[in-house]
């Protein structure tokens, strides 16, 4: 089983210690994981903006990358949200490439809980984490159940989370409530957008956090532009970097 | 070319201003929203109701003309008479010729945002009409001359000081008085003196049955019910959009309306009106104004689905930020942002985008709209439709272009510097929104491109 | 220029109309509660309503009497016009303006949330539920059914001209959530439950 490694391009740039642990994480499971040298972005900034018109050279390229391999793995939920979603091919006859991608790609959290199905972790952080639910991993991939739906409880980054050694996870009093990153939405709405924020760093430091964590680095660059603003201690951590730490 | 809006942003910036202000409007909503979720949970049936909701919805919308028509046909039976509207413009005139007719300048209204859609009351107004609006909100916003900012809540943006202010003004009641109790009680004494002396009532509209010709109207406060069994002439005015095909449906309608609008288990009084009482005339006015256009756009007519609980504005993060004059759109937050565009695409092109596509607001939905998924198609046709700022439309290909070539994202992007200089959430200079109240991370020294190639070179697909 | 619209705008619904598809059918829902006076009588109090059970229309004039004493009462329902003494002569509804309390026997009412159902034939005047300061509503325990489905089922395609859902006493919170009694309708809910 080989698996393709597809790191989003603000984590190559800007959170290589994401996209270090996932790879790790994946090792360390046994798995053999390349990582294509040719892929950049997935497209979505300017699908969000109302630009998908302008996103088909981003999914040729994608699909150039991770047509031979046998699952993609990603540490941004949103990303592979987007490339399930929103993937496909300039020509019918390349379509079945597109719709394989579609089907095997994973945010890693989900990937270790529903393909991998691990059960336990060699891990330890002995903090007070909050787990930031990200919407697009949540309610788009359905990695954890909605507080709005009628249904059972479940979270897979919780779950494994729940793995690590003396990791405390704190309870917030708006579990999954959406942290106004939004892609180009920070800055065309930069007013609601830091105010969001704002209100997210405040709920996981009123209930004691000392790391807050989540399966997407966007949501969690933006709550660390809030932080670092504020001077705060606390810091934001992939969970990939949880996950694979021996603290 | 089409001159692009971005008011959103703008009246959100102010609306933020004041921040203990805004703190105190998202807590006040979130409870709204807390109440809705409580109340969902009482019922293991929910998520059951909500699909029977859509699908009874979805053959509503497959066969509209022929419930139209049968409608029609059985309100006419019961003695009431219906009335066609093409558009806001026709529905006020209908409105007008009736009350000419009656010889009638006053009127009391309940709360209807089809009138609010069509401006009715300016229009009125302007005709030398008086419009009282009695439900308290609507009367409050009505007093303080601004629309209302909530369809379920109209006044959800007011502070009782103001409202006491209002009514101090208005009504005369004491200076610095803000008692809920007492402001409520001065309003009820001022609208039971228009209650009991229009000879005209306006409601809006629920539900309205093909079946069986009559139409249901939900409220709280009973001012449906007191302004139309008091006056003479009822005028009920709808969306075409608010038929369902038979009564028992309401069943399912009447269990998930307020749970999900208030977390109240059904209104104070569902009231069912069939026939005008004997020497009652009973008016109905059936409105179009581009509803038929958007049973048309596929991507789009799910919004017709709408019941108007007001649910996806509590839950709505933004909305609940930004105060719904935010929207300038007579229904605001995630539903007025799919429907206004369909109204008019220049004036509201900016408000699919006042959204982080969250998706809580779908979620929510009681008729399962698809809502966060339509702002993002929205996005695309305003796009392409031309309403992009050209700033953002240059960097988008710029964007799109370095994304499709690897050699030159290689070369622009030596960790972070491309990023800093053309990413439109990371432009390195002050000038940009990011750095108004957030920092940008400290770029690392190197990519995990280039980690990965001193580490794990012979695993590397070039 | 009416006749226009109408043919314009069916004529755009039909050509815009999406494929059909057929109404799906409302399942019987069981609900976690068996006893039905009791869960009515418990939805009634949360939002507002006081219930008392009676075993007679004499006992129920006791109590408004103890409630109301002197003051206007008008009652359409037939068994209580004996025993209450209304004083009223009205020539339409405006009459009631000032009624102190309006008493009012129901057909059926529902148990998942306390709304009571009434048609203009138990009314004698529309507005007499909202108009009067205070509103008694009688209702037979055996007539109170599970959930809004069943009350539908119940109600069928009976004929009408007005009919409505009461459930509690008029309410509001415009005013920053504050929930008020009272907004224009009635401002207490009474229930008696009259089991025979």
């Amino acid at each position: 089983m080989t698996i393709g490694l597809f790191i989003p391009c603000y984590v190559d740039q800007f959170y290589p210690k994401a996209a270090i642990a996932t790879l790790e994480l994946l090792e360390k499971q046994g798995l053999q994981v390349v990582y294509p040298f040719n892929q950049t972005c997935c497209g979505q900034p300017m699908a969000n903006s109302g630009f998908a018109h302008l996103t088909q050279g981003c999914n040729n390229l994608f699909m150039q990358n991770f047509k031979d391999v046998d699952y993609i793995v990603s540490p941004s939920g949103s990303c592979v949200l987007h490339i399930k979603d929103h993937l496909h091919a300039e020509n019918a006859a390349d379509e079945p490439v597109a719709h394989h991608i579609r089907k095997r790609i994973y945010e890693l959290t989900e990937f270790l809980t529903d393909i991998l199905k691990i059960e336990n972790l060699k891990a330890r952080f002995p903090y007070k984490v909050g787990m930031h639910q990200s919407c697009h991993g949540q309610r788009g991939l359905k990695i954890s159940q909605m507080s709005e739906l009628v249904a059972e409880p479940f979270s897979k980054p919780e779950k494994l989370l729940r793995m690590v050694e003396d990791l405390e996870l704190i309870e917030l009093s708006r579990k999954d409530e959406c942290c106004g990153f939004g892609g180009t939405f920070c800055v065309t709405e930069e007013a609601i957008s830091a105010k969001m924020g704002k209100d997210r760093v405040k709920d996981h430091l009123e209930h004691g956090a000392e790391f807050i964590t989540g399966a997407d680095m966007s949501c969690l660059m933006h709550l660390e532009g809030i932080l670092r603003r504020q001077k705060s201690k606390v810091q934001v951590k992939h969970i990939a970097e949880i996950l694979n730490s021996y603290a | 070319m089409p001159k692009t809006i971005a008011e959103h942003p703008a009246l959100a910036d102010k609306f933020n201003q004041d921040e203990e202000r805004v703190n105190w409007h998202d807590q006040t909503l979130w409870w709204v929203r807390a109440k809705r979720d409580k109340a969902a949970h009482t019922l293991p049936e929910w998520e059951e109701l909500r699909n029977l909701a859509s699908q009874i919805k979805h053959n509503v919308l497959a066969n509209l003309s022929e419930y139209l028509i049968q409608f029609e046909e059985n309100a006419l039976k019961n003695g009431i008479q219906v009335h066609w509207a093409a558009d806001a413009q026709e529905h006020n005139a209908i409105v007008k010729s009736i009350l000419q007719k009656q010889g009638v300048s006053q009127l009391v209204k309940s709360k209807s945002m089809l009138t609010e859609e069509c401006h009715l009351n300016e229009y009125l107004q302007q005709e030398g009409i008086e419009v009282i609006d009695t439900d308290l909100g609507e009367r409050i916003v009505q007093l303080a001359e601004e629309p209302p900012s909530h369809i379920v809540l109209p006044c959800i943006h007011k502070k009782k000081e103001e409202i006491g202010e209002l009514f101090h003004l208005h009504l005369g009641t004491p200076a610095g008085n803000a008692d809920p109790d007492f402001l409520t009680a001065a309003a009820r004494l001022h609208l039971r003196e228009k209650f009991l002396t229009r000879k005209i009532a306006i409601t809006g509209v629920n539900f309205a049955i093909a079946e069986t010709g009559e139409f249901v109207v939900c409220t709280n406060e009973g001012n449906a019910d007191m302004g139309a069994h008091l006056a003479e002439v009822h005028i009920a005015c709808m969306g075409i959009e608010k038929l369902i095909p038979l009564r028992r449906h309401l069943g399912v309608f009447l269990r998930l309306l307020t749970r999900s609008a208030t977390g109240q288990p059904i209104t104070t009084y569902s009231s069912h009106f069939k026939k005008p009482r004997p020497g009652q005339e009973m008016h109905i006015v059936l409105v179009d104004n581009g509803r038929s256009r958007q049973l048309g756009r596929k991507d789009f007519r799910n919004s017709l689905k709408c019941i108007r609980c007001g649910a996806c504005m509590n839950t709505c993060p933004v909305y609940r930020r930004s105060g719904g004059h935010s929207y300038h759109n007579a229904i605001a937050g995630p539903i007025g942002s799919i429907l206004a565009p369909n109204l008019n695409m220049k004036d509201y092109a900016d408000l699919p985008f006042a959204s982080t596509l969250c998706g809580s607001c779908t979620n929510v939905c009681p008729v399962k709209i698809d809502i966060h998924d339509q702002l993002y198609k929205w996005r695309q046709v305003l796009v392409q439709e031309g309403y992009a700022p050209a700033a953002k439309k240059a960097a988008m290909q710029g964007m799109a272009f370095t994304f499709s070539h690897p050699a030159f994202y290689r070369m622009a992007g030596k960790t972070g510097k491309w990023f800093m200089k053309t990413t439109p959430f990371v432009i390195n200079n002050n000038l940009n929104p990011w750095f108004k109240q957030r920092d940008m991370p400290e770029p690392p020294k190197e990519s995990f491109h280039d980690w990965y190639k001193k580490n794990r070179q012979q695993n590397g697909h070039a | 220029m009416v006749m226009h619209s109408r043919e314009k705008i069916l004529d755009a619904v039909k050509r815009n109309q999406p494929e059909n598809t057929s109404l799906p059918a409302i399942p019987f829902f069981e609900q976690p509660f068996t006893d039905l006076a009791q869960k009515f009588s418990e939805v009634v109090q949360a939002i507002g309503g006081e219930v008392h059970p009676v075993s007679s229309y004499a006992q129920i004039n006791t109590i408004l009497k103890e409630e109301f004493g002197n003051k206007t009462i008008f009652t359409s329902a037939k068994e209580l016009t004996e025993l209450v003494d209304t004083g009223i002569t009205y020539a339409n509804a405006h009459a009631f303006a000032d009624l102190e309390l309006a008493v009012v026997e129901a057909h059926l009412a529902v148990a998942e949330n306390g709304a009571v159902w009434v048609t203009e034939d138990l009314l004698q005047e529309r507005a007499l539920p909202f108009i009067a300061q205070h509103l008694a509503l009688i209702i037979h325990p055996e007539n109170i059914v599970p959930t809004m489905h069943d009350a539908y089922a119940k109600i069928g395609t009976l004929d009408y001209g007005f009919a409505t859902f009461i459930a509690g006493p008029s309410k509001t919170a415009d005013i920053e959530q504050s929930l008020v009694l009272g907004a224009h309708g009635p401002k207490s809910l009474l229930v008696f439950l009259l089991t025979k």
